[in-house]
């Protein structure tokens, strides 16, 4: 019982980070209708700015406080939204009204592109940085297993919980929230209406960068640990988090993160932690398969 | 001249802003990943600083904005002057020239380097690379299918021939058809839930499966040997005689009467991938002109056109991914073949974006590009070490340049293979 509720706690936890990498996929599928590809070397982008101003802040002689957190935040959002601007800019743009296969193509090329470029500046070696904060809290220890909730942990949920609510208040509260949702529902209308639908594109890649750097950060303080490939299984996993919530949908997008970590936290727990990459990409054929529209999405209909 | 015309900056002016806006955020992308780097310092990171890379990389921005701006204006001037041809004879009189070129080189190759197994090695490697990029052209340019994970189906051919030759004795011939029918089935069994549906869902669940297949042998150790692989997989034969200084029967060069030499079996392996090759090609020219292939080039132009016309997308994506597959089967098995020894490591993502890279490059639907981009992509790295590091960069880059300048790759025509009334249409 406590073994089973300490994974819950793990699974939620990881899930988290997943839903936040998926919420980019799905803004940038339902807007343009197109899977970035290179969402996942945005995540790993995200993580190494993490990791570069959490050194920064130790060479200048700051503590762990919250006052690095908040700048590895800052600074990782910052970058890394540049980079997903650059990405739209670049392999997106000037392919729009190319046929299909061009832009999936020069997604493809630019994650290449981004996942050994950082090889070649940062180097193939993996990084590590010491725990933020050490420690756990302990939850309920009437079993005999003691239920634990690690202060990063603690931390991850809590940032999450901010940056979603932040997040959706801007989708559904703010002037941009209106004109991206109006340019998923029908670019050409919009267009029409005198929204910027080019902007409105750019500014989504934007949003969903600074989600995966988000990610990234919380990746970097739970695990300490990144090197250059771990955008490539996180942004697999993400997406599959994203058609199993029901790509299109960003409630949807959080809640398949959620039961992806849920998945995986249970299956390294019980089954075998070395075919946990094989049992969510299971889920993903089996989605589609059986509900390609996902838990929460629409069905897609495809128009003349 | 007018007056807004004279109040309007000059082209070097406004090239001038252009270049810096550019290099302003070419330079901000740069800063934390060029300009800095974290390395490992007694136990610990730290931030080093890389101004001069960081300046180079500035300067690089700057001056290559400008000749990029600059080539494009003179590009776009001169562009209504240049009529292309659609297509014209002289074009094809060329491509089947070089084509006839390449055959002859490819075929006279032994009889110039015969005794030199550096020029053996590369070619017979690039002969793979050949091979699969022809594989792989059938799924993603004419079936216009993003396949991710090409790779996987190499490493089910390769393994296929591993076990069933050290554990049942199979031959290499024997094992080949097996090894791609092994591929093509697992083509349909991944391709049938997602062929149905777009085809992003295809490149992704691909990109998973190349990964999945790999972990899968990695941890399966009773099975695939796991990290350490498959080792003293039996060479291939020439009809029955072994390649070796003594074997229990005759030996190749004992029944030809020739001095034995260990550039016999280089040779053979050499001469057989061209075969290989040379099959696949001719498979993938007939298979255009039939009806299968029709349809594969139709579904790439416009899926909803192919399905008001009845021709059943499903069924012939199907097609078309287990066609690709199955080449890939066959590649595997030359692979495993002629390395003797396989794991998981040859079957890397890496892998199947250079073969991708390699479709992309040549252009799409293109089989002179594919034997193009092939040579340029092997040989490349072996002129230099410098060259195999910014390789997959490289890769990357143009990857995205060539869809942005010529979207169906260097040197494809988005022509179809086959026309009604050919006369007519040629007709000026």
């Amino acid at each position: 019982m406590g073994y089973a509720l300490q994974q819950l706690i793990n699974g939620l936890t990881l899930g988290a980070t997943y839903g936040l990498i998926a919420i980019g996929y799905t803004m940038v599928y339902g807007i343009i209708g197109m899977i970035n590809f290179a969402h996942g070397e945005i995540y790993m982008i995200g993580a190494f700015l993490s990791v570069l101003t959490y050194v920064l802040c130790t060479a200048l002689g700051l503590g762990p406080t919250p006052l690095v957190l908040l700048a590895m935040l800052f600074v990782s959002i910052a970058f890394t939204a540049l980079y997903g601007w650059a990405v739209e800019r670049i392999a997106y743009r000037p392919l729009r009204g190319a046929p299909r296969l061009a832009p999936l193509i020069s997604a493809i090329g630019m994650s290449i592109f981004l996942q050994n470029y950082v090889q070649l500046t940062q180097g193939a070696r993996i990084k590590s940085v010491p725990p933020l904060w050490q420690g756990s809290l302990s939850l309920w220890s009437a079993d005999d297993f003691p239920v634990t909730i690690g202060w990063t942990q603690l931390t991850v949920v809590v940032v999450t919980l901010i940056v979603m609510t932040g997040f959706a208040w801007m989708i559904t509260r703010t002037a941009f929230g209106r004109q991206q949702r109006a340019c998923e529902q029908d670019p050409k209308m919009a267009a029409l209406l005198g929204i910027d639908v080019d902007r409105t594109i750019s500014l989504t890649f934007i949003i969903g960068a600074a989600l995966a750097a988000v990610a990234g950060m919380m990746a970097v303080l739970q695990y300490g640990v990144i090197d250059f490939t771990i955008g490539f299984i996180a942004g697999i996993k993400a997406f599959t988090a994203a058609v199993l919530g029901g790509i299109g949908s960003i409630p949807g997008a959080m809640l398949g993160g959620l039961l992806i970590g849920l998945v995986e936290a249970f299956w390294s727990a019980y089954l075998s932690p070395e075919y946990k990459d094989v049992a969510t990409f299971s889920i993903l054929v089996l989605v589609l398969l059986f509900r390609p529209t996902g838990l929460l999405g629409k069905p897609d209909v495809e128009k003349v | 001249m007018t007056a807004a015309a004279l109040a309007a900056p000059s082209p070097l002016a406004l090239r001038l802003r252009d270049a810096l806006a550019v290099t302003l955020l070419g330079g901000l992308l740069a800063l934390p990943f060029i300009g800095l780097v974290t390395v490992e310092e007694g136990g610990a990171l730290a931030v080093r600083t890389r101004w001069s890379a960081w300046a180079m990389t500035l300067a690089a921005i700057f001056f290559g904005r400008l000749a990029l701006r600059a080539a494009l204006d003179a590009w776009h001037t001169r562009r209504p002057a240049r009529k292309r041809a659609a297509f014209s004879s002289t074009d094809a009189v060329l491509r089947r020239a070089a084509g006839t070129s390449l055959l002859a080189a490819a075929l006279l190759l032994p009889v110039f380097f015969g005794d030199n197994r550096y020029v053996i090695d590369t070619a017979t490697t690039l002969g793979i690379y050949v091979m699969l990029g022809w594989g792989l052209n059938v799924v993603v340019g004419l079936a216009g299918l993003l396949d991710l994970g090409y790779v996987a189906f190499y490493a089910v051919g390769a393994y296929t021939y591993a076990l069933l030759s050290t554990q049942f004795g199979w031959s290499f011939w024997e094992a080949l058809p097996a090894a791609g029918a092994l591929a093509a089935l697992f083509g349909i069994l991944l391709g049938y839930p997602v062929l149905r549906l777009r085809g992003d869902y295809l490149a992704i669940v691909t990109l998973g499966f190349g990964e999945i297949i790999r972990v899968v042998l990695l941890n399966w150790t009773s099975f695939s040997g796991g990290p350490n692989g498959i080792g003293g997989i039996p060479r291939p034969s020439f009809f029955g005689l072994p390649f070796a200084r003594s074997a229990e029967g005759q030996t190749f060069h004992e029944f030809f009467g020739l001095e034995f030499s260990p550039m016999h079996r280089l040779i053979f392996l050499y001469y057989l991938i061209v075969t290989l090759a040379l099959l696949t090609h001719a498979l993938v020219s007939r298979l255009r002109v039939l009806p299968t292939g029709r349809a594969w080039e139709a579904l790439r132009e416009d899926e909803i056109a192919c399905k008001s016309l009845g021709i059943n997308t499903t069924t012939v994506k199907l097609s078309a991914f287990a066609t690709g597959a199955m080449l890939a089967g066959f590649a595997g098995v030359f692979f495993a073949a002629r390395q003797g020894f396989i794991s998981p490591e040859s079957f890397t993502f890496a892998e199947s974006a250079t073969i991708l890279a390699i479709v992309v490059l040549g252009g799409m639907g293109s089989q002179l590009g594919v034997v193009l981009a092939a040579a340029v992509l092997v040989v490349l790295p072996e002129v230099g070490r410098q060259f195999a590091d910014y390789r997959m960069l490289v890769f990357g880059a143009a990857m995205v340049t060539i869809m942005a300048v010529r979207p169906m790759g260097l040197l494809a025509r988005r022509e179809p293979t086959v026309r009604l009334n050919p006369a007519r249409s040629s007709a000026p």
